[in-house]
């Protein structure tokens, strides 16, 4: 990968920031950058990022970051001309990269959920499934985590405008917990932690608060969920049910939680008849 | 040093109150001293500035799997073994900058090198951790001036090393995962210590492995120490080798290892391990690393790190062709084959010190003297064919 080439009418590469079904948590993260936000300003033209200023310079961009899940047929459409306008094109967030946790609907009755929630559900325009952008269009980089690691993000940028390969690993949190030398809270407390199954990036930011990981950066590079499971619903005293939630918290529409949460799902149906 | 034999003037009796002491002693001759604290409810190495932050009156509990620590009536100082985390941390650091530069023109400019260690004292290793030590002083080259012309030697490492002071303290108490005696590393630390404890009701046993430690030892209150307490300290350490949690059969197991490759047990434990890495991370003796380059947006300073990396994650044998050992089943038998077996042709020692970490930590509590054990069983028809790697000339 060669560095972008920076276009004629400016002189700094453009940075567009998109917006789909999502919390806005992960673009809050690049404006959570504030020691180095006048640094990336200074390295790329902000031309596209609602939620930090109003002007908008017109496509193409170099770097587009892109949040959320495709939600809503207007969505579905709105991707694939969002791929056309960048060059490179990131999808930041758990929502972006999994489906996120409005995939939870994914195995239910949207529009039971309507009736449910909205007084009018008829105006409401919604897709069957909350899927992730890499179901609809081409993908150069995938950052996860609910929200985005800070740091990871900055690396991205940095690595694209050096043109080098992003320093982002794909093994397990504890990598991570390790090296930082915290206790295990998943041997040393029995905290049903998903850890070892879970891809590294956050820093071990839970097991740092002596709390056991969650899962929200989604699966590792070959997670054995199976092994995993068997301790937590064995000698940690989890029951399907709590695997089956655990793992389609964040990223349960992501292979291969999403299998693995089918089976829990199997297994605690089976428990109730 | 193995005993009174050896000299009664290198042994000595040192009160509890001479314990600290010691600690004010090492402080004022620029050390920095660790120790094991309790830190989140574990044992962990970590600098103290006094006597008391030295964990005491705790005892450890551990199984495949499992760790707690649990107040201790005895309220001995030394009453538990090891926690997570060994002295390796401090001689070869899970994250350090090697070297950081920018351009100037056209040359490099240096910003950076990499940082001087601190003058460590190490107080209460445990003797399989010293004898660890001592697997990676071979490993990067400490001591070793052929090593250090070849370039195989590593420069944190030599440094932090050569300033440091060893003070071990014998096992009394072994867990339920240790096999340190039938690795033949302890509970008795034998050599490569400048100090030795063992705890006796008031005091300890103090011996001497070195002119470091002798000069130590002329600054503290000591006194002669009275036969029964040396054969008292004696006996705890003979007590402690009947109680281990575990053992290892090493008799002729670097040739079962190279015979048992397609062993059916290979296949049954890569169903448990979920490739987390955790046991290479607290493993006293593992040495890998990976080394990133990375450049910073604002100053354009480019710089070079090093952090702990290991055999068991997929991209650690990333090549252009993919990746070298893609199963569990490969990595966890080549973390185990190198660990007890190659280790020897390697290093000329076993890699396996028989502290068992990698059975308390790994989350699964995978036990790797039940593996050995089970390589000595009869195998089956395997998965694989039956078929011996070396003939199918691929390691996968």
């Amino acid at each position: 990968m060669s560095g972008i080439t920076i276009p004629v009418q400016t002189d700094k590469p453009k940075l567009a920031v998109y917006k789909f079904s999502s919390c806005d948590g992960c673009q809050l993260t690049l404006l959570n950058l504030e020691d180095e936000l006048l640094d990336i300003a200074n390295a790329v033209e902000i031309a596209l990022f609602l939620e930090a200023r109003r002007r908008v310079l017109p496509p193409p961009y170099d770097i587009g970051l892109i949040e959320g899940s495709i939600s809503t047929p207007e969505e579905e459409e709105r991707v694939h001309q969002v791929r056309r306008e960048c060059k490179y094109l990131i999808a930041i967030g758990a929502c972006a990269t999994s489906g996120g946790i409005q995939s939870l609907r994914n195995w239910a009755d949207v529009k039971e959920y309507a009736n449910l929630v909205y007084p009018s559900p008829e105006y409401l325009k919604t897709l069957e499934a909350s899927t992730p952008v890499a179901a609809h269009v081409f993908v150069d980089f995938e950052l996860r985590g609910c929200p985005i690691s800070g740091d990871q993000l900055l690396e991205v940028i940095t690595a694209l405008l050096a043109g080098r390969k992003p320093n982002i690993p794909s093994y397990s949190v504890c990598m991570e917990c390790k090296r930082r030398g915290l206790p295990c809270v998943l041997v040393s407390k029995g905290e049903p932690c998903l850890g070892p199954i879970t891809q590294a990036g956050c820093g071990a930011l839970c097991p740092g608060c002596s709390r056991a990981c969650y899962g929200c950066f989604g699966p590792m590079d070959q997670p054995n969920i199976k092994s995993l499971g068997g301790k937590l619903t064995g000698e940690l005293g989890q029951t399907n049910r709590d695997m089956k939630r655990m793992l389609r918290t964040f990223n349960g529409y992501l292979e291969p939680f999403k299998q693995a949460s089918d089976e829990y799902e199997r297994l605690e149906q089976q428990e109730n008849q | 040093m193995t005993g009174v034999e050896q000299g009664i003037r290198d042994v000595w009796f040192l009160s509890m109150q001479g314990l600290g002491h010691m600690v004010s002693t090492l402080r004022a001759k620029g050390y920095t001293v660790v120790a094991p604290m309790v830190r989140d409810g574990v044992i962990a190495f970590a600098e103290i500035a006094s006597v008391d932050q030295i964990a005491s009156g705790v005892r450890d509990e551990m199984g495949p799997g499992r760790y707690r620590l649990v107040d201790d009536p005895l309220s001995r100082v030394f009453n538990y073994v090891v926690g997570q985390d060994s002295p390796k941390r401090f001689f070869f650091p899970p994250k350090l900058e090697l070297v950081a530069m920018h351009v100037e023109g056209k040359r490099f400019v240096l910003d950076r090198t990499a940082p001087k260690p601190p003058k460590l004292a190490v107080l209460g290793i445990r003797p399989c951790d010293l004898a660890a030590i001592q697997v990676q002083d071979r490993v990067f080259g400490y001591g070793d001036d052929n090593a250090a012309e070849r370039c195989e030697s590593d420069t944190y490492y030599n440094q932090a090393r050569k300033q440091s002071l060893l003070i071990a303290a014998n096992c009394t108490q072994p867990g339920a995962t240790c096999f340190c005696d039938s690795m033949g590393t302890g509970p008795r630390a034998k050599e490569g210590y400048d100090l030795s404890l063992t705890e006796l009701g008031g005091g300890f046993i103090l011996r001497a492995g070195s002119d470091d430690g002798r000069a130590i030892v002329s600054e503290l209150p000591v006194r002669e120490p009275s036969p029964s307490e040396i054969e008292l300290g004696q006996l705890k350490i003979d007590q402690a080798c009947e109680r281990m949690g575990r053992s290892m059969d090493t008799d002729g197991l670097k040739e079962l290892l190279n015979e048992q490759i397609d062993h059916p047990s290979w296949d049954e434990v890569a169903k448990r391990c979920m490739a987390c890495s955790n046991c290479t991370m607290v493993c006293p003796t593992c040495f890998c690393s990976t080394v990133t380059d990375s450049n910073d947006l604002a100053t354009d300073v480019a710089s070079r790190t090093r952090h702990w990396e290991s055999c068991f994650t997929h991209q650690f044998s990333y090549t252009t062709a993919g990746s070298v050992r893609s199963s569990l089943r490969a990595r966890y038998r080549h973390w185990m084959r190198h660990k007890l077996g190659t280790w020897w042709d390697q290093f000329g020692s076993s890699g396996c010190v028989g502290c068992g970490r990698c059975i308390t930590w790994c989350p699964v509590g995978i036990d790797i003297t039940e593996q050995a054990a089970g390589l000595r069983g009869h195998p089956q028809a395997s998965s694989h064919g039956g078929k011996r790697l070396s003939e199918r000339g691929l390691m996968v």
